[in-house]
C-alpha cells in the first residue's frame, strides 16, 4: 500500500537531518538528540524492509535498536552530568582540555 | 460526498468516533459524580456529612463548582514558560482519554470504540505519556514548589510504571492475547478450582491462585500511578503546597482535577478488564454493559475508600517499596506463573 | 486513506525533526523530538507494525525523553547562544556535508541499488503482529535476547556509577 520508496525517502531525509544536528550543534543534550534521530532513522528502514521481505528479523532488530538505545542514552547522559559538574558547561567545544 | 460516506473505512472511522464521543460525555459525567462521591463518602468515613447544600442531598455541589472555576481569575505567573504552562493541563486529561478507545464496556462489537490487538500496550503506552504533564507543569510554573513536586510525581509514576507492566504480564501469559476484547473473552464460562470438589467459579482472573499476587501489586500501583491514596506525597496540601499544580488557577487546575479523575476511572477499567471479567456477568448479553459498570464503581469506591483511611508515604519509603518490594515480586511473579502453566500444559 | 496518513505523518516527522535541530531552547528540542517519536510510531502502525509502534512510545518517548528531559531540568540550561564567525563557519560546512547526504540519499533511492536478491519470503498466515514477533523472539533471537538483558544491567550499573556525587575520596572507598 505504502511504496517502499517513500519510507526509504523518508527515512534518508530523517538520517541526513540528524547529521545536521550533530554537525551543526554545540550543545552535547541535542547532538545527542540528532544521534536519536539518526538512529530512529535506522529504524525506520528496517521496519521498511521487513514489510517488503515479509519477514520478521526486521522488526526483531528494531526491538533491539531500540534496547540499545535506551541502554546508550542511559550512560550518556550519565557522562555528561558528569562532565557539567567538572567543567560546568555543556557545549562540546568548551570541553577541550586535552587539545594539543 | 457520497463516494466518501460508502468508503467503507471512513464508515468505520465515523462510526468509531461517534461512539468516543458518546463515551467521553459518559465520563466526564462519571467524573462528575464521581467527585460528589468522593466528598460525601468522606465525609462519612470521618463521621459527618459531606456536601448537602447545595440542592437536593448536595448533588448540584459539582456542576456549581465547575461554573465557580470558569468564572475564576485565570493568571499566568511571572517568569512562567507561557507555552508549556498552557499545554501541560491538556496533556494531563489526553492520554486517559486516549485509553477509553480500546477498553471493551460491553459485548464486542457494539460497546467497544476499536479492538486493536496491542490493546494493553497502548495503555502502558498512555500511562507512560501521562508522567509529560506533570514534569512540565511542574517545571513550567518558575516555582521551586511546583518543580520539586513535579519531579517527585514523575519519578513516582516511572517507578510504578515497570511493576505495573510486569504485573500484566501473567494475565496476559494466560490469555495468550494482548487485546482487551480478547482478554475479556477468555475469562468466559465457570471454572472449578478443585475438580473433586463440585465447585464452580467464575473464570475471571481473580479467582486464579497466581494471579492474585499480580493483582495486588497492580492494585497498589493503580494508586501510585494516578498520584493518589497513600502515594500523593506529591501532591499533597501539607508538604509542598499543592505539587506540581501550585500556580494554576481556575480552568487549568479544573483540567488537571479532571485528569486526575479520568484516570482513575482508565486504570480502574483496566483492572476490571485483566482481573474482573470486564463485560462478563450473569444473564444475557446485552447487560454487559451494567455489569461493567457495576464493577467498575465498586473499584472506584475502592480507591475512594483506601485514600481516606492510610497515611502518607514518606517520598523515600515510597521509592524504596517500588524499586526493593514490587519489581522484584512481580518478577518471581512471572517465574511462578510461567511454571505453573507450563506444568498445567504438559503436565 | 493509508496514503494520505503516510504522507502527514511523514511531514509532521520532518517538521518537528527540523525543529528538534533548529531551536534554541534545549526543553523545546526535547518536545519536539517526543512529537517526532509519536508520529513515528503512527507511521509503524502504518507499516503494520503496531507492537514495534507501541514499543516506540513506551520506550522513547514514554521512557528516553523523560530522561532527557529531567537532565535538562537538572542542568537548567538556558537557550543556547551561538555566535561568532568559527560557529558560522562550522555550521556552514555543517549543512553542506547535510545536503551532500541527503543528494547521495535520493540518488540510491531513485536508482533503485540493491546489492542482494529482492525476492520476498512467502507470506505468512495472517497472526498479530505481537505474537509473530514473540515467535521468532524467544526461539531464533534468543541469545541476543538474554544478552541484552546483560547489556542493560550493564548500563543500569554503569549509570549508577558515574552519575554518583562524590563527598569525599575516602567515602567512597569505605562504600
Amino acid at each position: 500500500m505504502i511504496p517502499i520508496g517513500w519510507t526509504l525517502a523518508l527515512s534518508a531525509v530523517l538520517f541526513c537531518i540528524g547529521v545536521v544536528g550533530v554537525l551543526v550543534r554545540r550543545n552535547a543534550l541535542v547532538i545527542f538528540m540528532s544521534i536519536e534521530l539518526m538512529l530512529n532513522a535506522a529504524n525506520l528502514a528496517f521496519v521498511a524492509f521487513a514489510r517488503q521481505m515479509n519477514s520478521l528479523d526486521g522488526q526483531v532488530f528494531v526491538f533491539f535498536v531500540m534496547t540499545v538505545a535506551a541502554a546508550e542514552v542511559a550512560v550518556g547522559l550519565a557522562i555528561i552530568v558528569n562532565v557539567f559538574r567538572l567543567r560546568e558547561t555543556v557545549f562540546v567545544d568548551e570541553i577541550n582540555l586535552l587539545k594539543g | 460526498m457520497n463516494a466518501l460516506m460508502d468508503n467503507q473505512v471512513f464508515q468505520v472511522a465515523l462510526w468509531a468516533a461517534v461512539k468516543l464521543v458518546i463515551i467521553l460525555g459518559i465520563m466526564l459525567g462519571v467524573v462528575t459524580y464521581l467527585i460528589y462521591a468522593e466528598r460525601k463518602i468522606c465525609g462519612h468515613i470521618q463521621h459527618r456529612t459531606g456536601p448537602n447544600r447545595v440542592g437536593p442531598l448536595g448533588l448540584l455541589q459539582t456542576p456549581l463548582d465547575v461554573v465557580k472555576l470558569l468564572v475564576k481569575e485565570e493568571f499566568t505567573p511571572a517568569g512562567a514558560n507561557k507555552i508549556l504552562f498552557h499545554v501541560a493541563p491538556i496533556l494531563a486529561a489526553f492520554p486517559a482519554i486516549a485509553t477509553f478507545s480500546v477498553i471493551p464496556m460491553g459485548p464486542p462489537p457494539t460497546f467497544v470504540v476499536t479492538d486493536i490487538n496491542v490493546g494493553i500496550l497502548l495503555f502502558l503506552a498512555m500511562s507512560s505519556l501521562g508522567v509529560y504533564a506533570i514534569v512540565l507543569g511542574g517545571w513550567s510554573s518558575n516555582n521551586k514548589y511546583a518543580l520539586l513536586g513535579g519531579l517527585r510525581s514523575s519519578a513516582q509514576m516511572i517507578s510504578y510504571e515497570l511493576a505495573m507492566g510486569l504485573s500484566i504480564i501473567p494475565v496476559l501469559m494466560r490469555s495468550g492475547t494482548m487485546s482487551l476484547v480478547g482478554i475479556v473473552e477468555h475469562q468466559a464460562g465457570t471454572y472449578r478450582p478443585f475438580e473433586s470438589l463440585p465447585i464452580a467459579l467464575p473464570n475471571w482472573g481473580i479467582f486464579h491462585w497466581y494471579l492474585w499476587l499480580p493483582f495486588v501489586i497492580f492494585l497498589i500501583t493503580m494508586f501510585a500511578e494516578t498520584n493518589r491514596a497513600p502515594f500523593d506525597l506529591p501532591e499533597a496540601e501539607g508538604e509542598l503546597v499543592a505539587g506540581f499544580h501550585t500556580e494554576y488557577s481556575s480552568m487549568k487546575w479544573a483540567m488537571f482535577f479532571l485528569g486526575e479523575y479520568m484516570n482513575m476511572i482508565v486504570i480502574s477499567s483496566i483492572c476490571v478488564t485483566l482481573f474482573f471479567g470486564g463485560y462478563l456477568g450473569p444473564g444475557p448479553a446485552s447487560l454487559g454493559l451494567l455489569w461493567y459498570l457495576v464493577k467498575l464503581f465498586a473499584l472506584l469506591f475502592f480507591f475512594i475508600w483506601v485514600r481516606w483511611t492510610f497515611p502518607r508515604l514518606r517520598y523515600d519509603q515510597l521509592m524504596n517499596f517500588g524499586w526493593k518490594v514490587l519489581l522484584p515480586g512481580a518478577i518471581a511473579n512471572i517465574v511462578i506463573a510461567t511454571a505453573w502453566l507450563w506444568w498445567r500444559a504438559n503436565a | 486513506m493509508v496514503p494520505g496518513l503516510f504522507v502527514g505523518f511523514g511531514v509532521l516527522l520532518v517538521a518537528t525533526a527540523v525543529m528538534v535541530i533548529l531551536h534554541r531552547n534545549p526543553v523545546t528540542s526535547a518536545l519536539f523530538l517526543v512529537l517526532s517519536f509519536c508520529s513515528l510510531a503512527g507511521i509503524y502502525l502504518l507499516l503494520q507494525a503496531e507492537f514495534l509502534g507501541m514499543v516506540q512510545i513506551i520506550v522513547y518517548a514514554g521512557a528516553i525523553m523523560v530522561l532527557f528531559l529531567f537532565v535538562i531540568m537538572y542542568l537548567n540550561l538556558q537557550h543556547d547562544v551561538e555566535t561568532g564567525a568559527q560557529i558560522a563557519v562550522r555550521r556552514g560546512i555543517g549543512w553542506m556535508v547535510g545536503a551532500l547526504l541527503l543528494l547521495f540519499g535520493a540518488l540510491l533511492v531513485h536508482r533503485g541499488w540493491a546489492p542482494g536478491p529482492v525476492t520476498p519470503a512467502p507470506a505468512e498466515p495472517a497472526v498479530g503482529n505481537a505474537v509473530a514477533i514473540g515467535r521468532v523472539l524467544y526461539s531464533r533471537f534468543l541469545f541476543p535476547f538474554e544478552i541484552t538483558s546483560v547489556l542493560l544491567l550493564v548500563a543500569m550499573v554503569g549509570a549508577i556509577v558515574l552519575a554518583k556525587s562524590r563527598t569525599a575520596p575516602n567515602d567512597s572507598e569505605a562504600a
